[in-house]
């Protein structure tokens, strides 16, 4: 296992370091010590390397993330793995604004809350949260889902396109062309799965699944409101 | 006009310069669909431009160097403030960001083949980079935009630069929108979304708000690409001082500065022809904000919005800009509106320069559609040959204007070397009135 404490190494050396590894590196387990709110910790990292940050992150922690597991032991500032490509993040306290914004894939997991706009213009990213979401959040959200085992906020997948959410609890308000779905068979499936993945002991059958109505998919004046 | 009436002549009939055909026609248009007309282009209504602006020349008190033969150099180099990796131009004429999806990828192709064999630089759009135009461009900055549409890291370092587009000159606040005609399989692939649907740009970025956020999300792009590229912040022509001062702040190697003559692919008519400042009202306020801060020239602004040849390109160059970026002039420069195909653009209702809805797909140049049919009528080599031409063309015309100030380099062209001719040209660009040596506004006059 290697340790890299960011009280003595700096953010660049440390983001060098984890950008070298490849594909083949036998170092795969990294310890971050003393993150203490740094921004950009392990972002732009393309290797199956697990990354443990011992503490709270700022922002863009595991940006555009791709393959590596990346767990933060504390919570994370804005925008935590955006668009992140492929891999897993996993946040053991809150997350703040923007977490997943416009990530392409892989999992993201926050086992806290999460603050506004969370999964805003998602693009096939997985994201399951424990607790709430805050207010516009899958705001334009394009494809992937959404799994919120808490309340959602106000104006919940407002201009949503393909991107499923299912929410637990509570909405406070749906955005525009966000509706109510039927919870399919199959939707029931990609939810145990997702809950089982994000280690979460919710039940399926206690979600309501929202999607897009699909009625702002081509220019009509009357949208104009 | 017909004298009656005992001979008196008749009113004759006037039309209203207020309510001119135009207008009525819109107010009919208008009235008859219930939506705003949305098009492509920039700004179509007059407005003071470098047109308006003369360089003095030399004379006695101005040594000229020989107009053919003596050197005089148009090098740029882009990005010296952090980069590790500056870009170097040949040339002081980049080429603005268009999208796949708004253009054609043979028109993408044709665009870098034509950069790259003048020495500059070409830029992606809102919808990612393909292969085809990072092959044939070897110069390539790589547009970060709210949509974030294609958007990933090994593009992002397969860069050469990475312009984060804040606004631009044709809809400065607005986002995008790309009409579900052009969302061919493959735009809609790049843009994971269904094919044929209206596709919207949002106005601002998703994971941040404001310049603090921005410098930590340069920051961010930073630590990804390993400092090495450049980093641009686009901002389109509203308040030129503060959001230099502010894109300065937050962290930008280079300032581009869109001014409301640049064109889009599509959006409001009414966006397009009443937000936003003409180019020629920015540059100075942009090179005042740089020089405030000490970093005129180390932070290189580039500026477009309506620039056509050398004349435009020394012009900016004396405001104090370091290099400029052309879009619409590039469009014409591969074929876009050329007269021979009047009969296709006659029977779109239109005609040959004035065509400009772009967002319908239906380009007879084959350009600015995804048609395949359409798309075979443009051959990507000979745009590029002809953009080529173009831009030397351009080249060489600002530097026998440079030369005739006597100036070894455009950049060494200056303020000094320029008098207006409108007072409004005055006023915008802080050059004296030809004739005079004030300008409205000028420090030290009360008026």
């Amino acid at each position: 296992m290697q340790v890299i404490d960011m009280e003595t190494v700096a953010l660049r050396e440390l983001n060098e370091t984890l950008h070298a590894q490849t594909d083949t590196t036998n170092q795969t387990k990294w310890v971050i010590d003393n993150p203490k709110g740094a921004h950009a910790i392990a972002c732009g990292l393309d290797a199956p390397i697990e990354v443990t940050v011992k503490g709270s992150t700022g922002y863009y922690c595991a940006g555009m993330n791709k393959q590596a597991t990346i767990n933060i032991k504390g919570s994370a500032g804005p925008g935590v793995a955006e668009n992140m490509m492929s891999g897993t993040v996993v946040i053991d306290g809150d997350a703040s604004q923007y977490a997943g914004a416009t990530a392409h894939g892989g999992l993201l997991v926050i086992k806290g809350n999460a603050s506004s706009r969370c999964g805003i213009s998602m693009k096939g990213v997985d994201i399951v949260v424990h607790g709430n979401i805050g207010h516009m959040s899958a705001f334009m959200a394009q494809s992937g889902n959404l799994v919120v085992c808490g309340d959602a906020g106000e104006a919940l997948g407002d201009s949503l396109y393909e991107a499923r959410l299912f929410v637990r609890g509570s909405v406070k308000s749906l955005g525009a062309d966000c509706v109510e779905k039927e919870m399919r068979p199959e939707h029931l499936t990609l939810l145990a799965d997702l809950l089982e993945r994000a280690e979460s002991d919710a039940k399926p059958e206690e979600f309501k699944r929202y999607g897009s109505a699909r009625q702002l998919y081509n220019f009509n004046i009357d949208n104009a409101y | 006009m017909k004298d009656d009436h005992k001979g008196a002549p008749r009113t004759m009939p006037i039309q209203s310069a207020t309510f001119s055909n135009p207008v009525n026609a819109e107010i009919r248009r208008a009235a008859a669909t219930g939506i705003y007309d949305i098009r492509g282009g920039g700004a179509k209504r007059k407005l003071p431009h470098f047109d308006d602006l003369l360089f003095l020349g030399a004379s006695m008190s101005r040594y000229p160097l020989e107009g053919y033969r003596e050197k005089c150099e148009t090098s740029v180099t882009l990005g010296t403030r952090y980069a590790k990796n500056p870009i170097e131009l040949d040339i002081p004429i980049t080429i603005a960001g268009m999208s796949f999806g708004a253009l054609s990828g043979g028109a993408k192709e044709a665009l870098g083949r034509g950069a790259t064999l003048a020495g500059t630089s070409t830029t992606t759009g809102d919808g990612g980079m393909t292969n085809e135009e990072r092959g044939h461009s070897n110069k390539l900055v790589y547009q970060y935009l709210p949509s974030r549409y294609g958007m990933n890291p090994d593009d992002l370092r397969r860069a050469d630069a990475i312009e984060i587009v804040v606004g631009q000159g044709a809809k400065p606040g607005g986002g995008g929108m790309l009409l579900g005609q052009k969302i061919s399989d493959r735009v809609a692939e790049m843009r994971n979304l269904p094919k044929g649907i209206d596709q919207r740009s949002a106005c601002r970025h998703p994971d941040w708000t404001g310049p603090d956020d921005l410098e930590i999300k340069i920051l961010e792009l930073r630590e990804i690409t390993g400092w090495k590229v450049p980093i641009y912040i686009k901002v389109g022509g509203a308040r030129p001082y503060f959001d230099t001062t502010l894109a300065v702040k937050a962290g930008a190697d280079v300032v581009v500065l869109d001014g409301m003559q640049g064109g889009t692919a599509a959006t409001q008519d009414v966006f397009i022809e009443h937000v936003g400042q003409p180019i020629l009202a920015c540059i100075r306020e942009a090179v005042r904000a740089l020089q405030d801060l000490g970093l005129h020239r180390e932070v290189q602004l580039v500026v477009s919005g309506g620039i056509r040849n050398g004349a435009d390109v020394a012009k900016c160059m004396a405001l104090g800009a370091d290099a400029v970026a052309i879009g619409t002039a590039a469009l014409i420069a591969l074929g876009d509106n050329d007269p021979k195909w009047e009969a296709d653009y006659n029977a779109l209702g239109t005609t040959a320069g004035a065509y400009d809805d772009w967002h319908e797909g239906m380009d007879p140049a084959g350009i600015t559609t995804q048609d395949p049919e359409l798309m075979a009528r443009f051959d990507p080599i000979e745009g590029g040959r002809r953009l080529n031409n173009y831009l030397k063309v351009m080249t060489l015309e600002a530097q026998t204007i440079a030369r005739a100030c006597g100036k070894s380099h455009v950049h060494n062209l200056e303020p000094e070397d320029l008098c207006a001719v409108t007072l409004e040209a005055a006023a915008m660009a802080k050059i004296p009135l030809a004739g005079t040596d004030w300008y409205p506004g000028k420090p030290g006059t009360s008026y």
